[in-house]
């Protein structure tokens, strides 16, 4: 239920990206295998003569085509002291390359209607080109252009990191961007987890040139990477594209180990105060891997919880029953190291405390009980239903056949995902919910909240 | 549950080539439905659209369309509760609502074998909704909350709302959609039901339908629902108070320690696509797009790449509206650049313009990026629908807006700078500030 305002943000610069937390939606909705010739049904493995592999997805009825890729190795691979690396270099893939500079780069696609992202998030370097099918040729190049020759012009990077450091001097007054920034830099002290994507006010000033170019060879590579395209392209003009804009990398990325790691801090709260009529409440706990085979009876559990419908628990008791909140949700977030189930809410600060223990009783309460049979089976219908509307447009199938890729669940995780949702018994969903909510939360509030301070030996 | 539907900031276009086959018909009860196919998945985009907004309230209970479009999630005599939302739930749907100044709209995406049962549900919702006070109380707490975190928490929409009002020295959409916070907080359960009884009725809305489906099945099961709702109130023309002669430039300043990012806005009261001459609202479009559309734009190369005096620049054109459009431009200025200096180099981008115009090269350049727009729009059912939607909501046709390529492809050069000569004009504007501290900013300028 939202409203439409009628005046426009004026500042587009960065923001402070919480695409973790988005991106963690994707895989669970799956793709229609009983249904009519839909977008995608008709997934095609295609692997190119120089050994590149994409998922493609033929749809010739409206002439355009979206490629979506992804490097693994995101804010992750970030030097020591330089956080933000990554964001930095993803902003610039799009200005001066090769022969062009930034103005005729950016020309350039404008003349064809060329749309040409690239993106950061702590595990991947991201990137999603649309082009109407008239354009391809000069869309591939530019596309090539970017991973391949990047110019790192010195104007054009002092820019980028000016609008990074205005969008991170925001991000000091803001309280979801504090709330979220506390949450991760606890529960990950030490781990590159804990480090913002966007860096910080003291690591983006020491980026230097030779970081950006550094971390382009170290981390673009075809060993990392994920492709998949989608509309008005067969398979033999995409094996050309994939040889043409991806043969030139390097065939294996330099990335730094990452350990794996859980969430510390449960138990723990941290206030911190801001001068807003609103606090911001975050909070979160340790998840269940990917691969783990609980996770789908933990995916069900939390779409219970707190997932995308009008009818989770937080929803109805933090919303629907008391008013306390416009939006209350949380999401499972699986990373390649990590595991979590993060949420969030917002709420005046004279009923913040109130706010908090509601959402703490209600995953206890899960955690204790289980879901009822009623719940369980509802929540599987929706999941089992929903996927089809994920698939709709030419980008957001791409952007889930990486996904896909990347969780390295295979083509046939489509036919095999509404099987694994109708196994989850209730005693599985009972005894998943005690392992995924029992173990504690760190909660983070941003505000003024009445009654509620900073737990021992976290105040800051 | 986060979805923000802005009415401006991009151009309303429609379908270029190969469009869909769109079709329109009125029921009995003066219902219209809109079916615009796109066979590519098995899902379906419902929307109702409701010719009532912020705009359409009486003075002293702003918020009042946007809080009724909540309560409408209350539940109804034969659906009580939330049986409706729990019903798109458990069919593996979404649906949310929204509310602008002139219309107020509510969809579900579903599998397409559920359309009817949508429709049925919301044909039951239009004239049957149950209110009580033990649900409309905590509803109103949910909505201030909302203001809360889309307003009160944010200084740069707290800015916005006093330059909205500062715009229009008469007309309603100078009231922000939310409500101001005070008369929010006094709205009640009756004004909510006449509200509801005066506007809620099927001639006084729009059913769009996207998706895998044919154009005489939807009609059939639009008989079946929506033509079972009998008209309950004639609507009156939408007559608005009009803006007087605006002589006077305006400015306003908002300060808040909390602004790290200062910036400039600036709003022209312009025509809305409804309201404009033939062609003009487009050469608006192009001339959008041409100034400040993006890192290709003028403002952008002047300011943010030569100059090198902002981190940002920009301007669109909001024109899908029943009464009034606004062109705005806005700024953000460099450390050590005070938001004058901005100003001054975003009006020296708008004086070439309206004296030396756009070239060749730029209409050309804007007619392929807009008329590229409306193709990559067809690949996405729900920005179909919604574009459709908005436009009839507000004044306009089918047949408009499938216009809308060809209108941008008729542009000249000549009118793009007769449109900038005739609308960037400073005494139908208004500058807004945002600033850390007044006093701050006093010395800076």
């Amino acid at each position: 239920m939202t409203i439409a305002l009628r005046s426009d943000a004026p500042v587009r610069a960065k923001t402070v990206s919480r695409r973790a937390i988005v991106a963690i939606a994707l895989p669970f909705l799956t793709l229609a295998v009983s249904a009519a010739p839909a977008l995608a049904t008709t997934i095609e493995r295609v692997v190119s003569p120089g050994g590149i592999e994409a998922w493609l997805v033929r749809e010739p009825a409206i002439p355009l085509i979206a490629v979506d890729f992804s490097f693994t190795g995101g804010s992750v691979q970030d030097p020591a002291g330089k956080a933000g690396t990554a964001d930095l270099v993803a902003s610039l893939l799009d200005d001066g390359v090769g022969d062009f500079d930034s103005k005729t780069f950016h020309d350039r696609l404008e003349r064809k209607a060329i749309e040409l992202n690239f993106s950061a998030d702590r595990e991947s370097l991201h990137g999603s080109l649309r082009t109407l099918t008239e354009n391809r040729d000069e869309a591939f190049e530019d596309l090539r252009l970017g991973l391949n020759a990047p110019r790192f012009d010195a104007a054009d990077v002092e820019l980028n990191r000016a609008q990074i450091l205005s969008g991170l001097r925001r991000a000091t007054t803001s309280p979801s961007d504090i709330a979220n920034r506390r949450w991760w830099e606890t529960a990950f002290a030490g781990h590159p987890y804990g480090r913002p994507v966007t860096g910080t006010l003291e690591s983006v000033p020491a980026i230097t040139i030779d970081d950006l170019k550094t971390y382009v060879k170290r981390v673009l590579a075809r060993g990392n990477l994920k492709v998949a395209i989608v509309g008005d392209i067969d398979a033999e003009t995409a094996k050309t594209m994939l040889d043409r804009v991806f043969g030139g990398l390097p065939a294996q990325p330099d990335l730094i180990p990452i350990e794996a790691a859980s969430p510390q801090g449960l138990g723990n709260r941290i206030v911190v105060n801001l001068d807003v009529p609103q606090a911001v409440v975050e909070f979160g706990g340790a998840g269940i891997a990917r691969k783990d085979p609980d996770f789908m009876a933990a995916y069900i559990v939390n779409h219970i919880l707190g997932g995308g419908s009008f009818s989770s628990r937080l929803y109805q008791e933090v919303r629907e029953k008391r008013g306390l909140a416009y939006s209350v949700y949380d999401s499972l977030l699986w990373l390649d190291h990590s595991a979590l189930f993060l949420g969030a809410t917002a709420t005046r600060d004279d009923r913040a405390s109130e706010t908090l223990d509601i959402v703490q009783k209600e995953i206890h309460r899960l955690a204790t009980d289980g879901p009822t049979a009623e719940e369980l089976a509802k929540a599987k219908s929706y999941l089992n239903s929903s996927f089809a509307l994920n698939l709709d447009t030419s980008s957001k199938v791409a952007a889930l056949l990486v996904q896909l890729q990347r969780d390295d669940l295979g083509m046939d995780y489509i036919s095999r995902r509404q099987g694994m949702i109708d196994a989850v018994t209730i005693d599985d969903a009972k005894r998943v919910a005690k392992r995924l909510l029992a173990g504690g939360l760190l909660v983070t509030v941003v505000g003024k909240p009445e009654g509620l301070a900073s737990t021992a030996g976290t105040a800051h | 549950m986060l979805m923000l539907v802005l009415t401006g900031g991009v151009a309303c276009a429609a379908p270029a080539s190969a469009e869909p086959d769109v079709t329109d018909f009125t029921l009995p009860n003066g219902l219209e439905v809109v079916v615009i196919p796109d066979h590519r998945a098995p899902v379906v985009t419902h929307m109702i659209w409701y010719k009532v907004g912020g705009a359409d309230e009486t003075a002293g209970k702003s918020g009042i369309a946007h809080f009724l479009e909540h309560l409408m999630f209350k539940g109804t005599e034969k659906n009580p509760g939330d049986a409706f939302s729990a019903d798109v739930a458990e069919i593996g749907g979404q649906e949310n609502a929204f509310t602008a100044s002139d219309y107020t709209g509510f969809y579900q995406r579903v599998p397409r074998e559920h359309l009817k049962e949508m429709m049925a549900l919301e044909a039951d919702r239009m004239t049957d909704l149950v209110l009580t006070d033990d649900v409309v109380r905590p509803e109103l707490n949910v909505v201030l909350e909302e203001q809360n975190m889309r307003v009160a928490n944010n200084p740069a929409a707290r800015l916005g709302e006093q330059t909205d009002a500062a715009l229009y020295l008469n007309h309603p959409y100078g009231r922000p959609v939310i409500g101001w916070r005070h008369e929010i907080e006094q709205l009640t359960r009756d004004d909510a039901l006449t509200f509801y009884r005066r506007f809620y009725t099927p001639n006084n809305a729009v059913v769009i339908v996207a998706g895998d489906v044919a154009a005489d099945e939807v009609k059939a099961d639009a008989e079946a629902t929506y033509g079972k709702v009998a008209v309950r109130a004639e609507i009156a023309p939408r007559n608005r108070p009009k803006e007087p002669v605006q002589e006077a430039p305006r400015t306003v300043t908002l300060a808040d320690s909390r602004v790290e990012q200062p910036t400039v806005t600036r709003d022209y009261l312009v025509p809305s696509e409804t309201t404009a001459k033939p062609g003009e609202s487009e050469a608006l479009d192009v001339l959008a797009h041409v100034i400040g559309s993006g890192p290709n734009s003028r403002m952008y190369r002047t300011l943010v790449v030569d100059k090198a005096i902002a981190l940002n620049a920009g301007a669109y054109y909001s024109g899908t509206a029943l009464d009034y459009g606004k062109f705005g431009v806005y700024g953000a200025p460099k450390p050590g650049v005070t938001l004058h200096q901005v100003e001054d180099g975003i009006d020296a981008v708008l004086g070439d313009v309206i004296a030396h115009g756009i070239t060749a090269d730029e209409l050309g350049r804007a007619k392929t990026r807009l008329i590229a727009d409306a193709v990559y729009a067809q690949d996405n059912q729900a920005t179909l629908a919604r574009w459709y939607g908005a436009a009839i909501a507000c004044g306009q046709t089918v047949a408009m807006v499938r216009a809308w390529p060809d209108q941008i492809r008729a542009v000249t050069a000549d009118a793009v700078q007769d449109a900038a000569r005739q609308w960037l004009d400073r005494r139908r504007s208004v500058t807004g500030y945002l600033v850390k501290s007044l006093q701050s900013e006093e010395k800076h300028s």
